[in-house]
């Protein structure tokens, strides 16, 4: 076997490849979260990483990531009533073939990048660089309030990841801070795709361009 | 290239027994004994003794289709490699001659199909043509890919370093998402379960069945004969790339490759008694992914 690290980074792009392609919230809940855990393991697998306050952080933080945050989406899909994404505006096969396109994009962004870093964790920039585009074109490309709530999420996985890549003892602050944002980020869009279910009936975002005072 | 012999002569007998190990794991899903583990060959002897009916609106294309399709997949049966055992033709870029033959096959049952003149089968038709568009991509991209990380352009060379240890060897993650998008071809290509159901004759849902509605006695032998071997090729390769083990000795290595074909259509087996069919807008999306694993395989390996 080549090592697990190199595996685990493959996992990763296939977890943002299923992520474009399911339409099933509950599936992509979960897929937001297992990637969160396996971003935890990178973490404590990359190199440079001693054991100590730091591992405990790691684990603290991944628990939120993989627990506590799908479990607030949780509870917005199930006041909302809302399973199932349906027709996005850019369909799943076609997002799948533009996910490719990303992930193409971000290995060629990388490569004149000339990153200071090691064997090991140097995949990692472009992989990263390839689940934030997804989080990204998740909060463009779907409907839902519930799927742009993940994609943020994803675009989170991969700014730790990014912090993870470079593996600088300080930066754990950093992370820390984002995370918190995004914990405050997640509850305050849990309380607000109830308020537009409450008002409007739906939570289908294209709706809200429809708004007239 | 004794064994090599003995691989083509062993699967010129043995393919319709795939088939029927197949059957028999659907039949243990679905808590029946199931047909004959000798069952493929009766029905082909019943039916070598009948004699054909042609529609009156067919042309030469229709005669002669199914036998060009033996023709097409013997010939892929010459240059498959299984494992450590080289193919009895090798030469290198012998992977793109393998995937055109195996075109060339489909052709002619399309061909076929739509000289019939019959709208049922013209639908089969386009769904093949169609899905088998789509895996051919992922098929071409992952050999490409594993070409890429052994530096061998032929299947036989291929073949025999990814044999060296398959999913677990130092090729590793290579060969997984080969061996993962291979799967997915291999089911499309012949048909099986989660891209079109071999057994239904339900308008709807057919795709291979219906091309071949019009065929019957010699001719329809003659392509399910074809059909059987076309998995064989398929499988080898497959398995080939999948393997986490070698034999220490030709004999070994044959054993291993023919014991992971057996494996190979338990598998098969395993995943149509337990998945549904796909809906049909589905199927796309599916090898899509399959390309996409296949195209991951070849980025991971050029980087």
């Amino acid at each position: 076997m080549q090592s697990p690290y190199d595996l685990m980074v493959i996992l990763l792009v296939l977890l943002n490849f299923r992520l474009l392609g399911a339409s099933q919230l509950g599936a992509c809940v979960n897929t937001v979260a297992v990637q969160a855990l396996l971003i935890g393991l990178l973490a404590l697998l990359t190199p440079g990483v001693s054991w100590n306050w730091m591992t405990l952080m790691v684990v603290f933080v991944t628990l939120i990531k993989a627990v506590v945050l799908p479990a607030l989406v949780r509870r917005a899909m199930r006041e909302t009533g809302v399973v199932q994404e349906i027709e996005p505006f850019v369909g799943y096969t076609f997002s799948i073939l533009i996910g490719t396109g990303m992930l193409v994009l971000s290995f060629l962004a990388v490569r004149p990048l000339q990153v200071p870093l090691d064997g090991a964790a140097q995949v990692l920039v472009p992989v990263t660089l390839f689940t934030m585009l997804t989080g990204l074109f998740l909060i463009v490309a779907r409907r839902k309030a519930i799927t742009q709530v993940l994609g943020f999420l994803t675009m989170e996985n991969s700014i730790y990841l990014f912090g993870v890549a470079f593996a600088i003892q300080e930066s754990w602050l950093v992370q820390t801070g984002v995370l918190l944002d995004v914990f405050a980020a997640v509850f305050v869009m849990g309380i607000m795709i109830h308020h537009i279910n409450r008002e409007f009936d739906n939570i289908d975002t294209d709706r809200l361009s429809n708004l007239r005072d | 290239m004794i064994y090599s012999l003995l691989f083509v002569f062993l699967a010129l007998a043995f393919a319709p027994f795939l088939m029927s190990v197949i059957n028999r794991t659907k039949a243990f899903f679905g808590g029946r004994s199931g047909p004959a583990l000798l069952q493929p060959y009766y029905d082909l002897v019943k039916l070598l003794r009948k004699g054909a009916v042609y529609s009156r609106t067919v042309s030469w294309i229709f005669h002669t289709a199914p036998s060009v399709e033996v023709a097409a997949v013997l010939a892929a049966l010459a240059v498959t490699p299984l494992g450590g055992i080289p193919a009895l033709l090798a030469f290198p870029g012998d992977l793109l001659f393998l995937v055109y033959v195996l075109g060339l096959m489909r052709f002619c049952v399309v061909i076929a199909a739509l000289d019939t003149g019959s709208a049922f089968e013209g639908m089969g038709a386009s769904r093949e043509v169609q899905f088998s568009a789509l895996a051919e991509v992922a098929l071409l991209v992952g050999l490409a890919a594993v070409a890429a990380k052994v530096h061998a352009v032929g299947l036989s060379d291929m073949c025999r370093e990814a044999w060296a240890g398959g999913m677990f060897g130092e090729n590793g993650v290579t060969m997984l998402l080969v061996s993962a998008s291979l799967l997915v071809v291999l089911l499309a290509e012949n048909s099986r379960i989660p891209v079109d159901d071999p057994n239904t004759h339900l308008e709807l849902t057919m795709i291979h069945e219906v091309m071949i509605l019009d065929y019957g006695g010699v001719d329809l032998a003659l392509i399910e004969y074809a059909a059987a071997v076309k998995f064989w090729v398929l499988g080898s390769l497959l398995v080939s790339m999948a393997l986490p083990f070698r034999g220490t000795s030709q004999i070994g290595n044959l054993a291993a490759g023919l014991g992971g074909l057996l494996v190979l259509a338990l598998v098969v087996g395993c995943i149509e008694s337990v998945m549904a069919r796909l809906r049909l807008v589905r199927v796309p999306q599916l090898l899509v992914v399959a390309g996409v694993l296949s195209f991951l395989a070849l980025f991971n390996v050029m980087r």
